[in-house]
């Protein structure tokens, strides 16, 4: 027995380090955010903000355009995850409910798009946006992160499918709706947990996105936030404040909303990889 | 709607946009690798056959940054794998806040690697940062140290920071798989008189082992192609000491070097192709592919 809660205060403790180790680095950004500038590069450094300042997010606002930042993000963002569900929702369909020639293969493909190293379409695809003169448009990056999430945003919408016995929808078949408006009314409303977490991962993945977008987009106004931050990182003194203060506007949306879908993304992810 | 009809019309929006913006430009892209192609001199464009190849294995830089990356996805897997695991089984058992502590834990997963990056190139700053700090006011260390400006510190700090990401995404995959063996398994190996150490491996392990297998196997696959975490951190520096293959190919392809990227990304490809062929025979497993 006293092994056993030796074992246990053993865990408790290992528990509360993690935590300590996973949360401190998000804490001391945060804090660093808030000091004046004098006050982060001063010996010793302190622990706590002493002199609370929204400098740095002042300057992030006027003299880099994070306002600007923020809303191409936000478009892009949330244009190309709405198109990816409604690409991938009948896609993921028809992989859950049909077998027909060509399903394994086609399945094959969607995993095997997620293991190509894809900085080597980069070039080409670089090639073809300025072919179509789609350089420096929102446009080239809606059409390559849709494209990009389709894949993933399948496979776990697939999985969300897979739990709803088939029979719910042939009930409404019977009963004369047509397979389209069955889809619609009676199984997308039951699935909408799942579709809005799909929505989520494929947002924070756009997000967050920044090689695309620095090859991509030159015109200031036209930047993502990943493409605004990477300026700070290109200058050879970083600035460290505001640096701090574009990193938290960067990661508070995705943690949120992460918090709220993660247990559905992990449960469409290893349904919809498993069952096949 | 006739049945065929339907499922192909479902498909092709998807069809159409992977082709155009994933297949073609990736096949365009294993093209250029055997091509002289440079970006501000699209005048003079050839095949040169094995050419970029040839000096790819030739170049210092190249053969640095291919040893760099076994270190790289070695030790970051090993570590990130091992502390998921731990922290999946530590969280199997309900206890109160639970949910909330896999919030606080979990959250990196949702960052980006370049962010992460940048998060700890503060953390290790040589001046200011308070990894230093700590060090030197808890008397482990008496003169601060060049976590990223001194080469043989760089590589161990990148992955410390990778590990540091991945965590996560290990706990959150195999707590999922724990959480899904049957209790009757326990119960049974109970009624066996199995101590706790038996049915780890005996029935846990087993039993969670495809999940590990092919959780393992993408999470190669994602650290051996993500430079994003190492270009923020370090740019592939100091002296090229962390530069892996695909800050390489990143730094090449910002410079408008095509031809020389694409050949790094093509020699990427080949590695990884020849890694999961190895791993899925060794590991037995061709249930993995078969989804």
């Amino acid at each position: 027995m006293a092994a056993k809660s030796t074992l246990k205060g053993l865990k408790i403790l290992y528990l509360a380090l993690h935590l300590i180790v996973m949360v401190f680095p998000l804490y001391w950004i945060v804090i660093t955010s808030f000091k004046p500038k004098s006050d982060i590069f001063k010996l010793p450094i302190s622990y706590w903000p002493t002199n609370f300042s929204l400098s740095n997010f002042d300057r992030i606002f006027t003299v880099s355009k994070f306002h600007v930042y923020i809303m191409n993000s936000l478009i892009v963002s949330i244009v190309s995850a709405l198109a990816v569900i409604i690409i991938s929702i009948l896609c993921a369909y028809v992989m859950a409910r049909f077998t027909f020639r060509g399903h394994k293969q086609i399945m094959l493909a969607f995993f095997l798009t997620q293991m190509l190293p894809g900085f080597v379409s980069l070039a080409p695809l670089y090639l073809m946006m300025s072919n179509m003169g789609l350089t420096n448009t929102r446009l080239s990056l809606i059409l390559l992160y849709t494209t990009g999430s389709i894949a993933f945003s399948t496979i776990m919408l697939r999985g969300f499918f897979q739990r709803i016995p088939a029979s719910l929808e042939e009930a409404a078949m019977i009963d004369g709706c047509s397979r389209i408006s069955s889809l619609f009314r009676i199984i997308i409303p039951v699935m909408l947990p799942g579709i809005a977490s799909t929505f989520i991962f494929a947002f924070v993945q756009n997000w967050n996105e920044l090689f695309q977008a620095v090859m991509f987009i030159d015109t200031n106004s036209l930047k993502t936030l990943p493409v605004g931050m990477n300026s700070f990182v290109l200058k050879f003194d970083i600035d460290w404040g505001s640096m701090s203060a574009g990193t938290v506007i960067s990661v508070i949306p995705t943690i949120i909303m992460f918090a709220f879908a993660q247990r559905y993304i992990v449960e469409g992810l290893t349904q919809g990889a498993e069952k096949g | 709607m006739k049945q065929r009809t339907f499922i192909w019309f479902s498909l092709f929006p998807a069809f159409l946009l992977l082709a155009v913006f994933t297949f073609y430009p990736f096949l365009r892209g294993v093209v250029m690798a055997f091509q002289h192609y440079e970006l501000f001199n699209l005048n003079n464009i050839e095949f040169v056959g094995l050419d970029n190849f040839e000096a790819a294995f030739k170049d210092g830089k190249f053969l640095s940054a291919l040893e760099n990356s076994v270190y790289w996805v070695f030790f970051s897997l090993i570590f990130q794998f091992a502390i998921g695991l731990a922290l999946a089984l530590m969280l199997k058992k309900q206890f109160r806040g639970r949910g909330v502590y896999q919030g606080f834990v979990f959250y990196s997963w949702a960052l980006s690697g370049f962010l992460i990056g940048l998060i700890w190139k503060w953390l290790f700053n040589s001046q200011y940062g308070v990894i230093n700090d700590l060090l030197l006011r808890t008397g482990l260390i008496h003169d601060r140290i060049g976590f990223l400006s001194d080469p043989s510190w760089a590589m161990f700090s990148v992955i410390v920071a990778n590990v540091w990401y991945g965590i996560a995404f290990f706990a959150i995959m195999l707590l999922a798989a724990l959480q899904s063996v049957p209790g009757e398994l326990y119960e049974a190996a109970d009624i066996d008189g199995a101590n706790a150490f038996r049915k780890f491996f005996n029935v846990t392990l087993p039993y969670i082992m495809p999940t590990i297998i092919a959780t393992t196997l993408l999470r190669v696959i994602w650290i051996f192609n993500d430079p994003t975490l190492i270009y923020g951190m370090t740019n592939g520096g100091p002296a090229g000491s962390t530069n892996v293959l695909s800050s390489l190919l990143i730094e090449r392809l910002l410079a408008g070097n095509y031809g020389a990227a694409s050949s790094v990304g093509v020699i990427m490809l080949v590695i990884l192709m020849l890694y999961t062929v190895f791993y899925l025979f060794v590991t037995k497993s061709e249930k993995v592919g078969d989804f």
